[in-house]
């Protein structure tokens, strides 16, 4: 299994941690010639989302990353990369984003909530965070809730988190997207 | 180490989450919003860049809040700004308008000779300045959840970001290579608290993000200071005293996510009008980088 982790900005070296030390392979995408590359799955990490959708239309990655996204590819989105997945970017995930949902960085915190088959207790830290506002498809899986806003949700192959659980050692949220990217191969083979 | 509070850590992974991004100075709502077009990962809103307050001499203060408020509802991305060393109310005040960062940075003329602000006092983060291992760790034991070198602001001149930023890696280098009983006294050379030394020591980084600053001024000044260690840039006067600041803003920004990339650097490098007009450090009255150690 090979894992491509997107970094143009933001947090990408602490998903980097988390998947070597659950023994997966990961490679750096800072520019198309790294995205061609065989993959099969990929991390949006978090960051500042203006930033990243930035870059990823001066790299000429965007519809790059949007096609694979659109034929399947498995996708896992911390904080940003959430935002960047949602219907106000990307939009391969029928979600309707709030950004900043919390506030300025006063109004960043860490919790622990339960997140269906993933486990209960995750721990879960939250930095100038955004929620999602709707899901605007069945398709859309409700993960988790904090305070009656929804801060995990699954579609497909697609993961997301409002949270950034490579900050927190507990590598559960990894596990389960890499069994999601699992599912995938074995169900192509 | 010593345990940090949940608001510190907080802070800490807040400038995780600037690391690869370019902060930029701005002096207007209409500067702020070319910054995060331009793909700035915060913008750090002060009445005067630091060439100007050069130029201009006299006493420098932290900017009016109704002035920093502006940038605030102008821009989505996190927004800093300065208070001057040591000037506790000053910083009071940003945390009142619920600022993202404050820099308490040399850039302002100090208001304490001797003492830095006790930052561990605050919910809000602090970034500082350090021109090597020493300043670092006494800014990190103070509460700063976040490491800039001092370079020399407003000059556009990069060298002194250089020798910053490379003492502090050979310094943090020098620490790793040596035995646990020989800390100590590389405690009492740096001027730090042991367990700051010992985190060091062990795991080759500084506890905190750590960016470069002071005198960059092109895509080329930013990959040199992320191929010399620096985890992300700020560019002060460099963009908005240039001739075509959008354009140059967008460049330093894929300059530090693609710093290795010559071919694109020189791709980058091309057409971008004119540079700010820089000043050399020997040419300057005032280094700033000599307040606040």
């Amino acid at each position: 299994m090979r894992i491509a982790i997107l970094c143009l900005q933001g947090a990408f070296l602490e998903h980097e941690q988390r998947l070597q030390q659950l023994g997966v392979e990961t490679f750096r995408v800072r520019q198309l010639a790294d995205w061609l590359q065989p993959k099969d799955g990929v991390v949006l990490p978090g960051g500042e989302s203006t930033s990243q959708t930035h870059l990823l239309h001066d790299l000429q990655l965007y519809d790059p990353l949007r096609d694979e996204l659109r034929n399947g590819l498995p996708a896992f989105g911390t904080c940003a990369g959430l935002i960047l997945l949602s219907s106000s970017h990307l939009g391969t995930m029928d979600i309707a984003v709030r950004r900043n949902a919390y506030g300025r960085q006063l109004g960043s915190f860490h919790t622990t909530a339960d997140m269906g088959e993933v486990g209960s207790a995750v721990p879960m830290t939250f930095i100038r965070a955004p929620y999602i506002e709707r899901t605007l498809s069945p398709q859309v899986n409700v993960l988790a809730e904090v305070d009656g806003h929804i801060v995990a949700a699954q579609q497909g192959a697609q993961l997301v988190t409002a949270f950034h659980p490579e900050l927190d050692s507990d590598t559960r949220v990894h596990k389960h997207f890499l069994s999601m990217v699992q599912q995938r191969s074995a169900a192509h083979v | 180490m010593s345990e940090i509070t949940e608001r510190q850590k907080l802070n800490r992974q807040l400038a995780q989450m600037l690391r690869g991004g370019v902060i930029m100075d701005v002096t207007t709502p209409e500067q702020a919003r070319i910054a995060e077009d331009a793909g700035a990962c915060a913008v750090m809103a002060l009445e005067r860049i630091p060439a100007d307050i050069r130029a201009a001499g006299g006493v420098s203060r932290m900017s009016d809040p109704a002035m920093i408020r502006g940038i605030q509802e102008a821009v989505s991305i996190p927004v800093m700004a300065k208070c001057r060393i040591g000037h506790i109310a000053e910083a009071q005040i940003l945390q009142a308008i619920e600022i993202d960062y404050i820099d308490e940075s040399e850039v302002l003329s100090p208001a304490d000779n001797i003492y830095h602000i006790d930052k561990t006092q605050f919910d809000v983060p602090f970034v500082c300045g350090a021109r090597n291992l020493g300043e670092a760790l006494r800014r990190i034991a103070e509460g700063a959840t976040m490491i800039r070198t001092k370079g020399e602001p407003g000059t556009g001149d990069v060298v002194q970001a250089v020798s910053h930023m490379r003492l502090m890696q050979s310094e943090i280098r020098r620490l790793t290579s040596l035995r646990p009983d020989e800390l100590f006294e590389a405690a009492k050379q740096l001027q730090a608290p042991l367990e700051l030394v010992r985190y060091v020591s062990e795991n080759g980084h500084l506890p905190v993000v750590n960016f470069a600053a002071g005198g960059v001024a092109t895509p080329a000044d930013a990959a040199l200071m992320m191929q010399l260690g620096a985890e992300g840039v700020f560019v002060g006067s460099g963009i908005f005293k240039s001739g075509n600041p959008a354009k140059r803003a967008a460049a330093i920004v894929q300059a530090v996510t693609n710093y290795q990339d010559a071919d694109l650097l020189a791709h980058l490098s091309e057409n971008l009008g004119e540079a700010m007009v820089g000043i050399n450090e020997q040419e300057i009255q005032l280094l700033m980088a000599e307040r606040g150690k």
